[in-house]
């Protein structure tokens, strides 16, 4: 939308180039910077089968983990520490992690962890949210779990995630 | 029958909104007096319609009129009667019937204002608005009706969205992002008008210029509200998260404040007109922008895109609008040629270019930032979000270094100056800037980007105030006048000037409370049995027991967490769990205890009703409270600045001398997330 007629007047041509160069390079610069960024700080979201299936892929990358607790798998440590099955109905991934768990956390209810997947096979999370409503079921048979669906009806992560705002 | 009025009204606004938006822009081509008379009674006939229809769709709620099909979907005989009135925006038909009333009243305000000044421009500006305003009607009248008429009307609704009902701040907070979003409707206007008749003098950018404050001022004043809110409410303890909700606010924001500053060169210099005007119409498009993404559902679910029909409305909309302010510019910006140049050098002109620049950049950084996960989505059907640390890490420097051209910029001289004069002006401040680091480092401040936040805030804290102070100053002295009629004369004569600084005192007051917010908090979270403490800072908090609290709408399980700092008991704070009848899962809320220095804010994550154990997320979050109280500033300062001011006055202020004159700057605030 920017014109160039419209971009700051320098009073002599030479100047003028100068300027506008030097603007290239920061803009370049910028959005070298910028896509950089982008590209080490995504966050995916992904359900225990795509997890599991991406392998070794996935260790190290922050990932929001969505799917429905496993009944009976909710085992309390020292102190804080938590630990329980995330599954999808086809796989499931063991989630760790020292959050306090929210009011509603209980068994069978649709879950996002958000952590990262250690090569043993643990899934560390720093964040726990539970989902909003009873609106999440594990989906059928080929049936690709809606993250988006889920992160809606979530609650207990940052701001105002999931939440209708004008 | 409500339906049935409600539904007329609308089909009058749209029939208004159209007809009156034809007749401008013939009236324009053909300059035609009458039809700038016709077209101003469409405007009114528009603005009329729309504020009944609201009136109406209110009485409705308040009567519980199950039948009128948006009451159904968000009414309910359980909630009291502010609740029944804000679910006027609390759902997405009801908000935009409500967008409709808001934009009736600023084309009301802008047309009757404007009613005997620029016969020129003025049918290109009602042309423009009354377009927009018969697209909302389309809208409001089609995909989004809120007033069908339900033929087998339930006996009860479920109310709105219990986090919309938990907090005050919630009545406050739709309105002024509406106020904000809508009234950019009428700069883009105006914009657009100077486009199409070439037209943009120093008289018409005032008028641009006013009108762009005045929503400047509401969209400040909502971004803030909604942190605010989200803080109060939401429990996590933060109040900005680069949602993309947020981030929808926040764009336009940030052109907008760049077209302020912009502005302020067209009206000096005659420069920067064509780039000002495209920062005019990249604020209204980034507002349909932000508008599609919330309403469309897209940062939600995938699936709510194909089946809502508003947001591909939305979107066809914005495309057209973006072609619209395209083509205009591509076909018209050579009209506005400028009338002035700029000296290359170390002047505030230099600085007011460097600040565009650096907030065009931030505008780039947070739209990538925003659309990129929908991008991705589009193309490779992944599915993710961009990370916090991206937007912390990009804003930050780009949120100093606006900080810094904060106070170099007022206090560099116009024009061309000689290293000696820069000097002179450059050095006094370092004073302040380097006593705020001082106190910093005592205050145990060792955050890097903070203690830089805080040398160039007290830097531009001293520029700010000395330039408040200086034409006072210069008037008691030379004219031997008490503080208090200085005072007065000052603010009545430089006017614009006093406020726009006392905007920047609100600004950097609120970035340095950004600053340490951010990086000097303590967080901790435990899980407490009855009886059992935990130290948090100074603190140290008891859980006490669990109340169980029936209010009308709701019922609560109540924490009771006494808190003692050293030998000192401050009371005890409720953080608490509340149950609605409509929502299976409770919704809980933070209890916040807050003082100028920090606020201590307990949130409980879980509870049972036995008050046995308690999960406690405790913080100690520094500066929070300035953040409020600095856009209070702003705000104050930006309507300072709206206050009409005496003719005789502004013929006076014209004629200052030019030293008080010279330190004019817009108000031009710049926000960071210093992380």
């Amino acid at each position: 939308m920017s014109e160039p007629a419209a971009g700051p007047r320098v009073s002599s041509s030479r100047t003028k180039w100068i300027a506008l160069g030097a603007l290239a390079v920061a803009g370049v610069a910028f959005a070298l910077l910028a896509v950089g960024g982008i590209g080490e700080n995504l966050v995916y979201y992904w359900g225990p089968s795509e997890l599991v299936g991406a392998g070794k892929k996935a260790y190290g990358a922050t990932v929001r983990l969505g799917g429905q607790v496993v009944p009976g798998s909710i085992e309390r440590g020292q102190g804080s520490e938590l630990r329980f099955a995330v599954s999808d109905g086809k796989a499931s991934v063991n989630v760790q992690t020292k959050t306090v768990p929210p009011q509603m956390f209980r068994e069978g209810i649709g879950v996002v962890v958000e952590g990262t997947l250690r090569p043993d096979g643990r899934f560390e999370s720093q964040r726990l949210m539970v989902s909003h409503g009873n609106e999440y079921r594990a989906p059928g048979d080929g049936e690709k779990p809606d993250m988006r669906q889920l992160m809606k009806s979530t609650t207990g992560l940052s701001g105002a995630e999931g939440q209708e705002m004008p | 029958m409500i339906g049935f009025i409600g539904r007329g009204l609308v089909l009058l606004s749209l029939l208004a909104a159209s007809a009156g938006s034809l007749v401008a822009f013939s009236a324009a081509v053909r300059r035609s007096a009458t039809g700038l008379a016709w077209a101003r009674r469409f405007a009114y006939a528009f603005a009329g319609t729309m504020l009944a229809a609201n009136l109406l769709m209110v009485y409705a709620l308040l009567a519980r009129d199950f039948s009128v099909g948006y009451v159904a979907q968000v009414g309910s005989r359980e909630v009291p009667d502010w609740v029944a009135v804000t679910s006027l925006w609390s759902s997405l038909e009801g908000s935009i019937l409500f967008w409709g009333m808001v934009l009736g009243l600023y084309v009301l305000a802008a047309t009757w204002t404007n009613r005997d000044r620029h016969p020129e421009t003025m049918p290109w500006a009602l042309g423009v608005w009354l377009a927009c305003a018969a697209f909302f009607s389309f809208l409001i009248a089609g995909p989004a009706q809120p007033f069908l008429t339900l033929a087998n009307p339930p006996s009860a609704g479920p109310g709105p969205n219990p986090l919309l009902q938990n907090h005050l701040l919630m009545i406050i907070h739709p309105p002024f992002l509406y106020l904000g979003y809508v009234g950019m409707t009428i700069p883009f206007g105006f914009a657009a008008a100077a486009l199409a008749s070439g037209q943009l003098g120093a008289e018409f950018i005032r008028v641009l210029r006013t009108w762009l404050l005045l929503p400047w001022v509401f969209l400040t004043v909502a971004i803030v509200l909604g942190g605010w809110w989200a803080y109060e409410v939401l429990g996590w303890g933060g109040y900005w998260a680069w949602d993309p909700v947020e981030n929808a606010s926040f764009l336009p924001w940030l052109t907008a404040t760049a077209a302020l500053h912009s502005a302020l060169l067209v009206e000096r210099k005659g420069i920067l007109k064509g780039w000002t005007v495209t920062l005019v119409l990249a604020t209204f498009l980034l507002t349909l922008l932000g508008t599609f993404m919330t309403r469309s559902g897209v940062f939600n679910s995938v699936h709510s895109f194909t089946q809502s029909a508003i947001g591909p409305t939305i979107l066809v909309f914005l495309s057209m609008c973006t072609i619209y302010s395209v083509a205009l510019l591509a076909m018209r910006i050579e009209t506005l040629s400028p009338e002035g140049r700029i000296e290359p050098g170390v002047s505030r002109d230099m600085a007011f270019l460097l600040n565009n620049l650096f907030f065009v950049l931030f505008t780039f950084t947070v739209l990538i930032g925003t659309l990129f996960p929908l991008v991705v989505e589009a193309l490779r059907g992944v599915q993710m979000s961009v990370g916090r640390p991206y937007f912390d890490r990009m804003s930050v420097p780009i949120g100093v270094a606006l900080l810094f051209l904060l106070g170099v910029g007022p206090a560099l001289p116009w024009g061309r100056a000689t290293p000696a004069q820069v000097r002179r002006a450059l050095l006094p401040p370092l004073a302040g800037g380097v006593a705020f680091l001082a106190l910093g480092l005592a205050a145990g401040v060792r955050a890097p980007w903070a203690l830089v936040a805080l040398l160039f805030g007290g830097y531009a804290a001293q520029v700010t105030l000395a330039e408040l102070w200086l034409p006072v100053g210069q008037r008691m002295k030379s004219r031997n006048e008490s503080v208090l009629r200085a005072l007065a004369q000052v603010q009545s004569r430089g006017r614009r000037r006093v406020a726009a600084f006392i905007v920047h005192a609100g600004m950097v007051l609120v970035m340095i409370a950004i600053a340490i917010s951010s990086t000097q908090g303590v967080t901790a979270e435990v899980q407490l049995a009855r009886g059992q403490s935990v130290a948090l800072g100074p603190y140290t908090l008891t859980f006490l027991g669990v109340d169980q609290v029936s209010e009308p709408h709701r019922d609560a399980l109540v924490a009771n967490v006494g808190v003692r700092r050293g030998e000192r008991e401050l009371g005890t704070l409720k953080p608490r769990m509340n149950y609605y009848a409509t929502q299976r899962e409770p919704i809980g809320t933070p209890a916040v205890r807050t003082t100028f220095p920090h606020d201590l804010y307990l949130s409980a994550l879980n509870l049972d009703p036995d008050g046995r154990t308690l999960g406690l997320h405790a913080m100690i979050n520094p500066m929070i409270v300035w953040i409020w109280i600095a856009t209070g500033i702003m705000a104050l300062g930006g309507l300072f600045a709206l206050l009409p001011v005496r003719r005789i006055g502004l013929a006076a202020a014209t004629q200052e001398p030019a030293a008080a004159v010279a330190a004019d700057a817009g108000p031009g605030p710049t926000p960071a997330r210093i992380g």
